[in-house]
């Protein structure tokens, strides 16, 4: 166990070196390490500013953003499953991802600006009010019931895609409809220092959190009232660890909008091989889902160039298949 | 051990217990009868700690649970539920051990206490050798020994059974209560069989529209004039080794 989540550091820190290298400009593994090591003041290397500037300003934050995503989405995912006792459960299931559409696009045609941090910051607000709408409709915070949450989250979902398509056509904006596109099929071009160094702290703070629950997660495989039973105090539990994950999940789909498949298979991908103790499976998850999406988002910037492909499609695309071998290789072995 | 004393509960619409009063010694194995609806779940619930009760206390080996914390309560009290279902990829030992989580010291790991606890409650139930098996090829039977496995590994001074053989064939029943016995951990089981109740219980409690209307030894309270009240059957009791056997009569046409 111990072994697989080293090798799985290991990975993932090969892959943050590797996918820099990868793209239209060409750039050696020694290069990136050079960039990387002067930035941080281990050396003063002699690279040229192009080169750097690749490196430092594009690329780097751009696989960084991948990981920290990939690792949000996923951590999120194996934890709502688990609360909400829903195999079929995502980061995105409490509305989370179509408020962040509806924050966006708002800022877009009320003016406030059409920067990125405009938008990002339109797309938080809009993710934390959709999430505090689906609590509120779901009822107090002591009957916060999985299945009531569930059906809430769908509905503000369906109210946000509703409003926003209603914008979108009112105000006939190229830029809004642009906007909703990125927003709703995800892309990572706009990570970049500033938003990882609000997201990265965000993650280790509600992976740390999670971390702390694992036993308490575990106890939940046979229902709440066996959990409650085992001495977990579902309700506080329950509703501490669906605030932290939809706060999470609210700054990742600021930075990236709704990356789908991610959330909702790579905690299924990760059970094979760690089964469900959630002590072993959030780290091995958090790892394989900063790798899974470092490698999708490196082919959608450069599969087709110059064009670029919506990360999410090709999530859905690599996913897809790769999940349905597993879980047939899954019943054979059953 | 376990001492009931004037709990009510109720609900908006209904009155669910009406000054339940009931207690078990310790090592018994008490029943629970009563028709569906009659509050027997209900009053299990509130002893577990998952309800509060409206009025009334519940005390355990002295301590009031309304005073105690999830983890504390689930430390003297395992729940044992008529079904457990569950789409993981869980072993029996995996089961098993989830009883340790109210007396975990390290989040991170399994101490040797736990695994050796729950080794012992794997054998206190004749499933050692099961250990490693999947819970989903597991039988009916078989996973409820399990579960009864799960409730013993967290070391409790009371078991709760809510209808722990509802699903179970008439072998399976008879074992898992005789298991229940054999632990020598003061029981309270909620149960549909009377026979099974006359069988294996020392005393039980019957409940009608969330009141207690008899209690005391199985041979003096499981007579027909009672089960024409509580569940509306003709029966004849017979008494055969000091426990009464029920033989039911078909409801007239």
């Amino acid at each position: 166990m111990v072994a697989l989540v080293v090798v799985l550091a290991g990975g993932l820190l090969l892959s943050v070196a590797a996918a820099v290298t990868v793209g239209p400009a060409d750039l050696s593994l020694g290069t990136v390490w050079l960039v990387i090591t002067d930035h941080l003041g281990l050396t003063s290397a002699d690279v040229p500013l192009l080169r750097d500037h690749i490196v430092w300003e594009l690329r780097l934050p751009r696989v960084l953003g991948a990981a920290v995503v990939g690792a949000g989405l996923a951590a999120s995912g194996a934890v709502m499953q688990t609360v909400t006792r829903n195999p079929l459960a995502d980061p995105y299931l409490l509305g989370v991802s179509s408020g962040a559409s509806l924050g966006a696009v708002a800022v877009l045609v009320l003016g406030f600006g059409a920067g990125a941090a405009a938008l990002t910051g339109g797309a938080f607000a809009g993710a934390l009010a959709a999430f505090a709408v689906v609590v509120a409709a779901a009822g107090r915070r002591a009957v916060l019931r999985p299945t009531r949450v569930v059906l809430a989250g769908v509905a503000v979902a369906q109210l946000c895609a509703a409003l926003t398509s209603f914008v979108i056509i009112w105000t006939a904006d190229p830029h809004a409809t642009h906007s909703i596109t990125f927003w709703l099929s995800g892309s990572l071009a706009r990570a970049d220092w500033a938003a990882l160094g609000w997201a990265t702290p965000v993650l280790a703070a509600v992976f740390a959190v999670i971390l702390w629950f694992a036993r308490a997660l575990n106890a939940f495989a046979f229902g709440e009232e066996a959990a409650a039973a085992l001495g977990v105090d579902v309700g506080r539990v329950r509703w501490l660890l669906l605030v932290t994950t939809a706060l999470l999940t609210a700054v990742l789909v600021a930075i990236s909008g709704a990356i789908g498949f991610v959330g909702l298979m790579l905690p299924h991908a990760a059970r094979w091989f760690t089964g469900p103790d959630h002590r072993r499976l959030l780290p091995v998850v958090v790892l394989s889902g900063a790798i899974f999406l470092i490698w999708v988002d490196t082919a959608a910037r450069t599969l087709f160039e110059p064009r670029e492909l919506p990360v999410g499609v090709l999530t859905a695309l690599l996913g897809v298949p790769a999940f349905v071998l597993l879980l047939r290789r899954g019943d054979g072995n059953a | 051990m376990l001492d009931i004393r004037d709990v009510s509960w109720s609900v908006p619409a209904a009155r669910l217990l009406d000054r339940v009063t009931c207690s078990a010694p310790r090592g018994s194995l008490v029943g629970l009868l009563g028709p569906n609806g009659s509050g027997k779940t209900t009053l299990l619930r509130v002893v577990a700690g998952l309800i509060a009760p409206g009025s009334g206390t519940v005390t355990v080996a002295g301590d009031d649970v309304a005073g105690l914390s999830r983890a504390a309560a689930a430390r003297r009290m395992a729940l044992l539920a008529q079904y457990a279902e569950t789409d993981l990829d869980l072993t029996a030992l995996d089961v098993v051990l989830l009883g340790r989580t109210p007396h975990r010291r390290s989040r991170w790991s399994d101490s040797d206490t736990d695994r050796a606890a729950a080794t012992d409650a794997l054998e206190r139930v004749d499933m050692s050798g099961y250990a490693h098996r999947k819970w989903q090829t597991l039988s009916g039977g078989e996973r409820q020994r399990v579960q009864l496995a799960r409730a013993l590994a967290q070391e409790p001074q009371l078991l709760l059974l809510d209808e722990p053989t509802n699903h179970l064939d008439i072998g399976h029943q008879l074992q898992l209560l005789h298991l229940v016995r054999r632990s020598g951990v003061t029981a309270l089981a909620a149960l549909h069989d009377l026979n099974l109740a006359a069988m294996f219980c020392d005393l039980v409690v019957v409940l009608l529209h969330g009141r207690v209307v008899a209690s005391g030894p199985p041979v003096g309270v499981l007579t027909s004039a009672l089960l024409a009240d509580v569940y509306a059957v003709d029966a004849d009791v017979a008494v055969h080794d000091g426990r009464p056997v029920i033989t039911y009569r078909a409801p007239a046409a």
